[in-house]
């Protein structure tokens, strides 16, 4: 494997190009481009120039998101951070199918993805769990669209309220359930499609301290036996780095990569731990100098 | 139970009234008859069949009917709710014909099909299809986003996503379009009766009028506001209390 050691530079794009990587042996993450360690690998998911512009209200054109490239290997679990704003939800909408970017390309396994598609399930912000029908018929939904018999649809989804340790509450309804189980129903129901990337949009976001640190073990679990490749966008960069291989940063609009974190600490990790929180806090650092930068930035354009 | 009791008493109050109105012979008896004669009508009624056969009928007009407006309301209802073009087109049409009380459709419905059940069926889905229709959109476009989405995002598309998704998404915003859309197609039901077509409610009250038989008039518009109010407190409010439970809304009083 030839590694360039070159300092990172701040232009994301012409880093990814170098594949350039630097270690830094004194914390638990490097910043570098770690993927692709093979470049013959067809990565599981790809982003090609993403961006996305819109019209306002206002009717000036707004770009939320800027040709971002990003890659994403098979099993990885890749942590998205980014200051409110930055188009973070937008991004996970993108590669979902939900809609169309302004240009550029989501492949996934080098093959350009039309529109919606089961290979990318995304669990939303507010969950979008169906409140006519029970646990177990909302995590059937995804098979039962596809015309998976009644039978194996019922076992699939049996297996994966075990996974979720909600079994006993196969025949509930969603307003019955705490917050904390509603999320695990989605999971349950995002993964019984199969999906090959599973797409989080800050899922815990609205949860209690307990219960987040009990869905991050539980998540990490299931991820390690699932062998699903994950990404999770959070604006919790502990949250990140306790759960992720890799942290992306975003820059505020117009969204693209600044940074990326390979975070090498063992699991399983724990959001105390003190080696999580020190290199929350390098990252953290990384993601103020960024706000403050695109800041400084606009102050200027306006000045 | 409370309420209960204040409505027997209210109902004791109105009977009696009745009674005492009869007994004092205002009106002669073939024009204001006693409730007693009025029983008595509707008992015979049903002793001769003739009731039950027209309560069959109607029925079976009223369910035909009924059906055919809610399956063509929900698909109309959820296009014109998703499309913009269709809601600025369609939409303004629907909305103007809804002025239209249904019975007008009748001469219409004469022409094109006679004296038939054909005729009937037309008038009745006519009156009805329209609220459930407009319901239909209002509910579409009330329904939060996330649904559709999340349903795309599991695969479910086009008719899938109608039937699994949307419809049953907008139902507690439609039922109320789906409980009057049935009052409406009842009302088209019993005047289309009474003045086209053989059996039937609607054509026991004519033949009551044509009889001079002011007590089995009185008898089959007994039997009409039962039957509508049964339907609407039994099946109406069966399904909204199961939705209620389904989706945790507070039971609405």
């Amino acid at each position: 494997m030839t590694t360039l050691r070159k300092p990172v530079v701040s232009d994301h794009r012409s880093a990814a190009r170098a594949i350039s990587g630097r270690l830094n042996p004194s914390s638990g993450f490097s910043v570098l481009h770690p993927f692709p360690a093979n470049q013959n690998e067809i990565p599981k998911l790809r982003l090609r120039e993403l961006s996305l512009s819109y019209k306002t209200n206002g009717g000036e054109r707004l770009l939320a998101l800027d040709r971002l490239d990003l890659q994403v290997r098979a099993g990885e679990f890749l942590c998205i951070v980014g200051p409110s704003g930055c188009g973070k939800s937008t991004l996970l909408h993108l590669i979902a199918g939900l809609h169309s970017p302004t240009s550029g390309t989501v492949l996934v396994d080098g093959k350009p993805t039309p529109g919606t598609g089961t290979d990318r399930i995304l669990i939303f912000q507010e969950l979008g769990l169906f409140p006519w029908l029970t646990v177990g018929q909302n995590v059937e939904f995804g098979m039962k669209m596809k015309g998976v018999p009644k039978a194996e649809r019922r076992e699939q989804a049996e297996h994966y309220l075990r996974l979720v340790h909600l079994a006993q509450f196969r025949d509930s309804y969603i307003h019955q359930l705490s917050g904390g189980m509603r999320q695990r129903v989605a999971l349950a129901r995002a993964l019984a499609s199969e999906p090959d990337v599973l797409l989080m949009d800050e899922p815990f976001a609205a949860l209690d301290a307990q219960t987040r640190d009990l869905l991050h073990d539980e998540l990490e679990r299931i991820w390690a036996e699932t062998g699903r490749t994950i990404i999770f966008v959070t604006h919790n960069v502990r949250e990140a780095v306790r759960l992720g291989d890799r942290v992306v940063l975003l820059t505020f609009r117009p969204g693209h990569i600044k940074r990326e974190f390979a975070i090498h600490l063992p699991r399983p990790r724990h959001l105390e731990h003190v080696d999580v929180a020190q290199t929350a806090r390098e990252i953290l650092g990384e993601l103020r100098d960024e706000i403050n930068k695109s800041l400084e930035n606009e102050y200027r354009v306006q000045a | 139970m409370k309420t209960l009791g204040r409505q027997a008493i209210f109902y004791a109050i109105v009977i009696g009234l009745w009674v005492l109105i009869a007994q004092l012979r205002v009106w002669p008896p073939y024009l204001f008859p006693a409730p007693k004669d009025v029983a008595e009508s509707l008992w015979a009624g049903f002793a001769d069949h003739s009731f039950w056969i027209a309560i069959g009928v109607s029925m079976k007009r009223m369910f035909l009917g009924y059906a055919i407006s809610v399956a063509i309301g929900i698909v109309l209802g959820l296009g014109v709710g998703s499309s913009r073009f269709l809601e600025e087109t369609l939409g303004g049409l629907l909305v103007s014909l809804q002025s239209l009380p249904s019975i007008c459709w009748l001469p219409m419905a004469v022409l094109w099909f006679g004296l038939s059940e054909k005729a009937i069926l037309f008038v009745v889905v006519m009156g009805s299809v329209l609220s459930v229709t407009i319901s239909m959109e209002t509910g579409r476009k009330q329904m939060p986003k996330i649904y559709s989405m999340a349903g795309r995002n599991l695969g479910a598309h086009g008719w899938k996503l109608f039937l699994y998704v949307l419809f049953p998404a907008s139902l507690p915003y439609v039922l109320t379009g789906l409980k009057q859309g049935w009052a409406f197609a009842w009302r088209s039901l019993i005047a289309g009766e009474m003045i086209s077509v053989s059996l039937g409610l609607g054509q026991l009250l004519t033949m009551g009028r044509d009889l001079n038989d002011m007590s089995q008039v009185l008898a089959v518009m007994v039997l009409i506001i039962g039957i509508g109010y049964l339907v609407d407190g039994i099946v109406f409010r069966t399904m909204e209390k199961q939705m209620q439970q389904k989706w945790g809304l507070a039971p609405a009083s």
